[in-house]
Parts: structure tokens; sequence; C-alpha cells
């Protein structure tokens, strides 16, 4: 019952993963900007810069992974099934548990697609 | 565990009922006779607010017709070169700045106590002032054209176009205008956030509240961090026309694309800000004429807030031809194609909600059809632009037009004609015609579409936008010829809904209530609505209440329910917690006022007076501005109730006074601190913008502020801030003399900090006009200083209260929402500090 109640949840738990994608993506962009600019200049290789981008990918993804599946715990607690409209905390703890998860599944493809940037650039112009 | 009450007892005797009903209107009535305009009542404001975004429509919509006139035909005269200029740029400033925006927060502030079943936005003042501001900015702006000053700069006002080359007061004008109007912009957002969050009638779980809450909530949460980057940049923009400070300027180091990632870091999410609301509506109007609950809500939420996220990594695709590396824009390629995910995951839950019910045929639902079948079309465009080969082809044509277009009138304009008509019986008891309305539908429905889907092909075949006549042959002549129609169409029907707006319907009898069956909340209301918003305030505990919950009406009307009374003749309600929506305060709200008009009009006088650089006046201004708010605190807010508790109802005993973060206050500064910090952390952007496209940013050597007097000033800011803590903590226990002591020498360290902080860039020289480097510099100390002022404000304010009685050991929200205060202001010195005196060793 306690895992249920008010205290011990929050809103910020639904920005979880896509504050994983905000980092993500704006890692990408500084690391590409500096190394496009400042490192190699115009028409230089990307090479680490990519590599970089690859583990930002992997790393965000876990983080994703593992707010993912907070959200499916919580989602499946018990035994109700969607659309969790009920007026009792455990359907309010599932409701939550379930946008967290379809929130992580958003933010993991919106990574993958900023990820698979790597694939189709090897230099920076 | 249950948090709800035991059964409702039986009603009160009628005459019991009687009086309650007689006090509850004697609290909430509406003053009259010229009085009337010192409403704050959140369905006075909004409707004024909603009355006026659709003045400002209508004037941006002529405008629109006048620029059809001019293209309808190859080498026309009929505008000047220069007048076309005003009426693009002041059409797109208006539509977008004047009615898109403002819509949302009027609409908001108008129906989401209904929808709450609150009596009222926990700041009916706010919302109050927020209007005036916006009416006065506008006004200023619009008024600009009749007198050959409107800003010609696009509504984007790319520099070196604004800054360089357009002397006169247009720019100008639409800097400080709008910053003026995005004031009122956060100033709703703090409302609807807390609105959404703490003002929930009780029972009303996260899992319980209606989608319309959830999507302004996201809208006004972006709001936050999407308007601060513009006010930044039309802040440095506004000094560099000023006082030279060349921050987009390349002869002194500046490049005008940081103008372009400000201006666009708000311009992208801002198209979601506006398409959000909106398509909120239509979440609550699918559902009622499908009569069956909404299929995959849980789906809409993802909607929402992942739109709200994956809107802020769109904003690049706007300058996909200004040379950025290939790889930054393979990367908000990416993100404009992954924001097409959730946008469209709710239009199929509509189309779900729609197949699943049995849907009845009306007007409101024709609306929604329209907008469903306009914005796929515009999301498919907008797939389009959003491949970059593509958007180089594209990019500047009139393609671009159609498709924002598309966007915006089938995103946002179709819904909210969609809400109108359905919302209408809300505003004074009375339906609009069935008969107009479908007329206005099909004339503005094939309006649109026969003046902007050949637009597609004008732009492929390569007509720019933006340029006020074209050469016969080219192929744009019929093109062009249709649109104008198409335009004048869509006028047609577009006229045909204002007037079934504002036609007289003194014969035509009241709407039955709830006319639509409805299961939402806002349906409660009574034919007309009564100021007081609900009879009693109701227990919550279904998604759809009326549909739901049996005798729900009765209970509310036979004030069954919480605070059904008002034996102190004060306007109450409720404040809830945000996941549960647990009674936690009986919150007391301020009544009519002009304080809120007579801070607006000298907060319009700074930027006015400012606009025609006239400083002394606007400086005056401000300060008028600065003490009518400190009058407007002192006697409005923050008031010791004459006893703790008070009995709402239903057994439930309430405090009167809470403060910290458990009061509505502490969450208005810590929301206002957050955008504060964002237009702050959007200047240090600037900052290290131009150390990545300068070689010579920091200079080698660097010419200052030096390392020493940086340093002295964080350490005394630093004091500062910790007096400033330290002081709510001897409030708290009551020590008197340690407070005022602690307080007063925190402000002294406070001014020391902020005169050492100017004195890093005046002691080496810098001279902001000569380079970006030190406009940078001083920038951020002058930013940081400002911020300060305020802050030592706060503390003889705090100093004041106490001294007067208004603030005590237990009652001691103004201190606390002080030390929050001070905590981001003590981070922005910190970090204004590490920039300007750290970064450069590092670079």
């Amino acid at each position: 019952m306690s895992e249920t109640a008010e205290k011990d949840q929050s809103l910020w738990l639904l920005t979880a993963s896509p504050t994983f994608w905000a980092a993500h993506f704006l890692l990408c962009y500084i690391t590409a900007a500096i190394w496009c600019a400042k490192v190699v200049g115009l028409g230089g290789s990307l090479a680490s810069a990519r590599v970089a981008i690859a583990v930002y990918t992997v790393l965000a993804l876990a983080g994703i992974g593992i707010v993912g599946r907070v959200g499916y715990r919580r989602h499946s607690h018990g035994n109700a099934t969607l659309p969790h409209d009920d007026d009792t905390p455990e359907d309010r703890h599932r409701f939550l548990g379930f946008a967290t998860l379809l929130l992580s599944a958003l933010s993991a493809v919106a990574v993958i697609y900023a990820g698979l940037v790597i694939f189709f650039f090897r230099s920076c112009y | 565990m249950s948090i709800d009450p035991g059964p409702l007892t039986a009603a009160p005797p009628e005459e019991v009922q009687r009086a309650q009903t007689e006090r509850l209107l004697e609290a909430w009535k509406q003053p009259t006779g010229w009085r009337y305009w010192s409403a704050v009542n959140n369905s006075v404001v909004g409707l004024w607010y909603v009355a006026m975004t659709f003045f400002f429509l209508l004037f941006g919509g002529v405008l629109a017709l006048l620029m059809r006139l001019q293209l309808a035909r190859p080498n026309n005269d009929f505008l000047s070169a220069d007048l076309y200029n005003q009426a693009f740029t002041v059409h797109g400033s208006v539509m977008m700045f004047l009615f898109a925006i403002p819509i949302f927060e009027a609409i908001a502030v108008m129906f989401l106590p209904q929808m709450l079943g609150a009596r009222e936005l926990p700041f009916p003042r706010l919302s109050a002032f927020g209007f005036w501001c916006f009416l006065l900015g506008g006004i200023f702006l619009c008024g600009s054209i009749f007198f050959d000053a409107a800003p010609r700069g696009g509504w984007f006002m790319y520099p070196p176009l604004t800054s360089k080359y357009q002397s006169g007061i247009g720019a100008d004008i639409w800097l400080l205008g709008f910053s003026f109007i995005e004031i009122a912009a956060i100033a709703a957002a703090v409302e609807i956030i807390i609105g959404a969050l703490k003002t929930r009638p009780p029972g009303m779980r996260i899992n319980l509240i209606p989608l319309y809450i959830w999507y302004v909530l996201v809208a006004a949460a972006m709001i936050l961090f999407a308007f601060p980057p513009l006010i930044a940049g039309s802040l440095l923009l506004e000094v560099e026309r000023a006082f030279h400070w060349p921050f987009f300027d390349p002869a002194g180091g500046g490049d005008p694309l940081l103008w372009q990632h400000l201006f666009w870091l708000f311009g992208h999410p801002e198209v979601y800000i506006i398409f959000l609301p909106s398509v909120a509506l239509m979440a609550m109007i699918v559902p009622t004429f499908a009569q069956r609950p909404i299929v995959g809500y849980g789906w809409i939420v993802l909607a929402a807030v992942g739109i709200g996220f994956l809107s802020f990594g769109l904003w690049v695709h706007h300058m996909f031809t200004t040379g950025l590396p290939g790889i930054s824009l393979g990367l908000f390629s990416a993100a404009s194609e992954a924001v097409a995910i959730p946008t469209g995951v709710q239009i199929f839950c509509f189309i779900a909600t729609l197949a699943a019910g049995r849907t009845v045929r009306s007007v409101p639902m024709l609306y929604a059809f329209g907008s469903l079948v306009i914005f796929v079309l515009g999301g498919l465009t907008g797939v389009m632009v959003a491949v970059a080969p593509f958007n180089f082809q594209a990019h500047d044509t009139f393609f671009v037009v159609a498709h924002l277009h598309y966007v915006l009138i089938g995103g946002a304009l179709f819904p909210i004609l969609a809400g109108c008509y359905y919302f209408f019986p809300l505003i004074n008891g009375k339906k609009l015609s069935d008969k107009l309305g479908k007329i206005a539908f099909w004339l503005a429905f094939t309006g649109f579409n026969v003046a902007f889907l050949p637009m597609h092909l004008t732009g492929l075949r390569g007509m720019p936008r933006r340029v006020f006549t074209y050469q016969a042959g080219l192929g744009f002549d019929a093109l062009n010829l249709v649109s104008t129609v198409g335009a004048f169409i869509l006028a047609a029907g577009l006229a045909i809904v204002f007037w079934d707006m504002v036609r007289p319907k003194k014969k035509q009898s009241y709407s039955e209530r709830n006319p639509w069956n409805a299961g939402t909340l806002e349906w409660t209301q009574e034919m007309p609505g009564k100021p007081w918003g609900m009879r009693s305030i109701p227990e919550i505990d279904s998604r759809y209440p009326l549909w739901e919950q049996p005798n729900f009406l009765r209970d509310v009307d036979e004030g069954r329910f919480y605070l059904a009374d008002a034996e102190e003749g004060k306007r109450e309600s409720i404040l809830t917690s945000v996941i549960d929506a647990r009674p936690e305060q009986c919150l007391r709200l301020p009544g009519p006022t002009f304080i809120t008009l007579w801070a607006a009009l000298t907060m319009g006088g700074f930027f006015i007076f400012g606009t025609f650089s006239l400083w002394w006046p606007s400086l005056l201004s401000l300060l008028a501005s600065l003490a009518i708010i400190i009058y407007w605190l002192w006697t409005g807010t923050a008031l010791i109730p004459e006893k703790a508790e008070k009995d709402v109802g239903l057994g439930l005993k309430l405090p009167l006074y809470l403060s910290g973060p458990e009061s509505a206050g502490w969450w208005a500064m810590f929301i206002t601190m957050l955008a504060v910090l964002t237009a702050f952390i959007s200047l240090v952007f600037g900052y290290f913008f131009f150390w990545t496209v300068r070689a010579d940013f920091p200079p080698d050597p660097v010419p200052g502020p030096g390392h020493f007097w940086p340093l002295v000033a964080a350490l005394l800011l630093l004091g500062a801030w910790a007096q400033t803590v330290l002081a709510r903590r001897w409030n708290r226990n009551d020590h008197a003399s340690a407070f005022y002591t602690g307080l007063l020498l925190g402000s002294i360290l406070a001014i020391a900090g902020g005169a050492a902080l100017l004195a890093g860039p005046w002691v080496t020289q810098l001279d902001p006009t000569s380079h970006v480097y030190p406009a940078t510099v001083w920038i951020l100390v002058t930013w940081t200083t400002f911020q300060i002022l305020i802050g030592v404000i706060m503390q003889l304010y705090c100093i004041a209260r106490r001294v007067a009685g208004r603030m005590t050991a237990r009652y001691d929200i103004d201190i606390r929402n002080v030390a929050l205060y001070w905590h981001f202001t003590a981070f922005t010195a910190v970090v204004t500090v590490a920039v300007i005196a750290g970064f450069p060793l590092v670079a």
C-alpha cells in the first residue's frame, strides 16, 4: 500500500525520460558544434565526435530503459487493466506508470533518430 | 487508503440554502457602472481577453486581405512596397502574439475554474494585470501602422535588416511592445500552472483530470522556457539599436545568427504552444459528441508531454539554409520527424473515440472534422520541409506560407471556432446559430483550401515570400488570383462567425443546462452562469462526473459539497495537493481593484517611452510601476486571517494560511524565477555562441573584467544570500532582532556585491560599443545587478512587513518567497562570475 502513497509520487517521473532525450540532444548538438567550429574546422572529419555521439546514445537509451522499467512496473501493479480511470491510489499509481512508460518509448525513438546521424555524416559538411 | 469523505449529508433546509446563496452572491458580486473595469473575476477578465483577441484576429485578417489584393495580379500597385512590408510584418506578428497565444490564455482564464470546479484561479489580479498589459501592448503595435511607423522586418525581425537598415521606430515598437506582452504571457503561465496543479476539486486525482488541463499545463510550462530566449534576444537587439552594442553586427564582432537561434528557440515551441491548447479543445469536444469517454487517455497525455519536450529540439529547422554543419541539420531533422509521432497519436485517439462512440452530428464537430483534415495536410507538408534537402528548395517560398497556414489554421483556428460554438452557452447562456455556423463553416473551409492549396504550387514554382509583387508570365498569375478569391471566401466565413457571436440575442431563449449532454465539470454551470462559478465545490471520483457520478448536479446545487456558504463575506476557494487533490487550504481570493490597471499603465509607460528613446519618462514610469506593485503586494497579498482554520463543510477543517512550498505564492515565485533563469541562460548561451563562432572571443589577452572584483562580488552576494536564508530561520524562531540585523546586513552585502560586480568591467575600462566581447560581459553583469537590486527591495520589504505586523513568525509567506528568490539570484551571480571571470582562463 505504501508504494502508492501520494507522498512517494511525483509528476517529475513523467519528465525523466524526455529529459534524457533533451540532454542527449543538446550534448550531440554541442559536441558537433564545438568539434566542427573549434577542433577540426569546416570540412574536417567527424571521427571522435561520432564515437562520442554513439556513447551518448547508448547512455541515454540505458537511462530511458531504467525509467521505462519503473514505469512498466507501476503500470502493471496489482491486476487492474487500462484505462486506469478508477478513483483509487492504485489506479492513479498505474496511470502515472503507464504515462511514464509511453514517454520512455517515445524518448527512446527520438534518441535513436538523433543517434542515426552518425551513420549519415562522416565530415562536418 | 481512500481520501473520500463519507456519504453526503442531507441538503440543508431551503431557507438556509437561500441565505447561503445570497451571501455567496454578495461576496462574488461584480462591480457595476464605471467600476465594472475594476473586475478581476476570471469569467469577466476572460471575456475581455477573448473579445480583444478576436478584435486583433479581425485586424490581422484585414491586413491579409489587403496583401491578397496586392498579389491578385502581377505588377500591381495597390500597396506600395513599404506598406506591404508593414502589412505582412504586422499581420504575422498580430496573428502570433495578439491572437494565437493570447486566445489560449484567454480561454484558459475563462474556463479553467469551471473545468476544475473551482471558484476562481489562484491569482485573479495577476490575470487582470496580464490582460491590461496585453491590451496596451497590442493597441500600441497595431496603431503604429496608421502612422506609417509599423515594424517592417517580417514577424521574425532578422538583423541586420532590423538593426542597420531600418532606422525608424518600427523595430523598437516590435521589440518593446512584445516584451511587454511576453510579461503578460508569463503571468498567464504562472496562473495556469498553479491553477491546474493546485486548485483542482477535492478527489480529482491526476489520472482523472480533464485532458484540457493536461494540454494547457504543458503549454504553460513551455511558455516558461520558450518566451525567455525571445525576451533575452529582444533585449540584445534593442540595446544594439539604442546604444550600439554590436551583438549582431559583424563589424563589431557580433553575429546575426545569434538572433536566429534565440528567436527560433522561442519561435518553434511557440507553434506548439498555440497548437496544444487548441487541440485540447478538441479533446473536450470529441468525447461529448461521441457520447463516450476518450479512447487512449494515457496516450494523449503522452502526446501532450512528448510534444512539449520534442518541440524544443526543432528550432534549427528554420535555419537549414544558414550554413550550419550537416550533422547539426541531421539532428534537428531527426527531431522534426520524431515530433510527428506524438502529434499523430492524438489524432488517432480522436478518430478512435469517434469510431467507438455514436457520433452526434453538430456544428462544433463540423469544425473539428475540418480541423483534422486541414491539420493532417499541414502535418504532411511539415514532414516534407523537415527533410533538409527539400527544405533548401522550399525555403522562403510560398510553399512554406502554405504549410504554416495549413498547420496554424487547421491546428489552431478551426479548433478554436469549434470551441466557440461548443462553449458559447457558458459565456452568456445562449447557443450560437446552427444555421449560421454551418454556412460559415463551409465558406471558411472551402475558402481556406482555395486560398492556400494553390500556394504550395506557387511556392514550388519559385515565388518567394515577402515580395510585394511579381512579373507576369512566370506561372504565378492564375494561382495568385485563385488564392485571392479563396482568401475572400474564407474571410466571408469568418465574418459570419463574428456576426453570430455579436448579434443581439435578447429574444433568443436561454439554452438548457448542459445542452450537449457533456460529461465534464464545466457543464454544471447554470444558464446563465452565476459569478460564483460553482454553487458548492464538488468531490470528484470520475473523469466524467456528469455522466458517472449519480445525482451530481443536485448535490452541487443544493450545496451539499464544500464551501457552500460565504459566512465571512469573503471570496474563497480550495487549494488541493498536486497528485491526489487532497484539500490543503481554504484560499481567500482578492476582489475588484484598479491597481492592476495602474500597474499595467505605468509598466506600459516604461516600454512605450523607451520606444521613443525618452529615457527619463521611461525610468520614471518604471519607478511608478514599482511603487504601485509594492502597494498592491502590501495591501493585497499574504494577509493574516482572523482565524487559523475554517470549516469548509463535510466535516473538513482547512487552514486559511500556508507558507513555503505548501502555498500557491511560493510556487508562483518558483515558476517566475524559472522563466527569469531561462532568460539569463539564454544570455549565457550568447556568450558561448560567440566563443564557438569567433576565434577572438574572448580576446587574447583578455582586456577585462579581471578576477579580483568578480570574485569579491561572488563572495559578497553569497553572503547576502546566506543572510536572507538565515533571516528566514530567525523569523520562524521569532528572533526579531536577529532577523532585522541579518536581513539589513544581507541587503548591505547585496548592494556592495552588485557594485563590485559592476566594478569589474568598469575599472578594466571595457567599452561595450567597441566589440561584442565587452558588450556581452556588460550585459551579463547588468542583468545580474538588476536582479540583485530587485532582491534588495524584497529584503527591505520583508523588514517593513515585520515592523508593520503584517508578517510574523507563524505567518511568514513574504520571507519564504524572498529566500526562494535569493536562491535563484545567488545561482545567477555565481554563474555570471564563473563565466566572465572564469571562462577566459579555460578558453
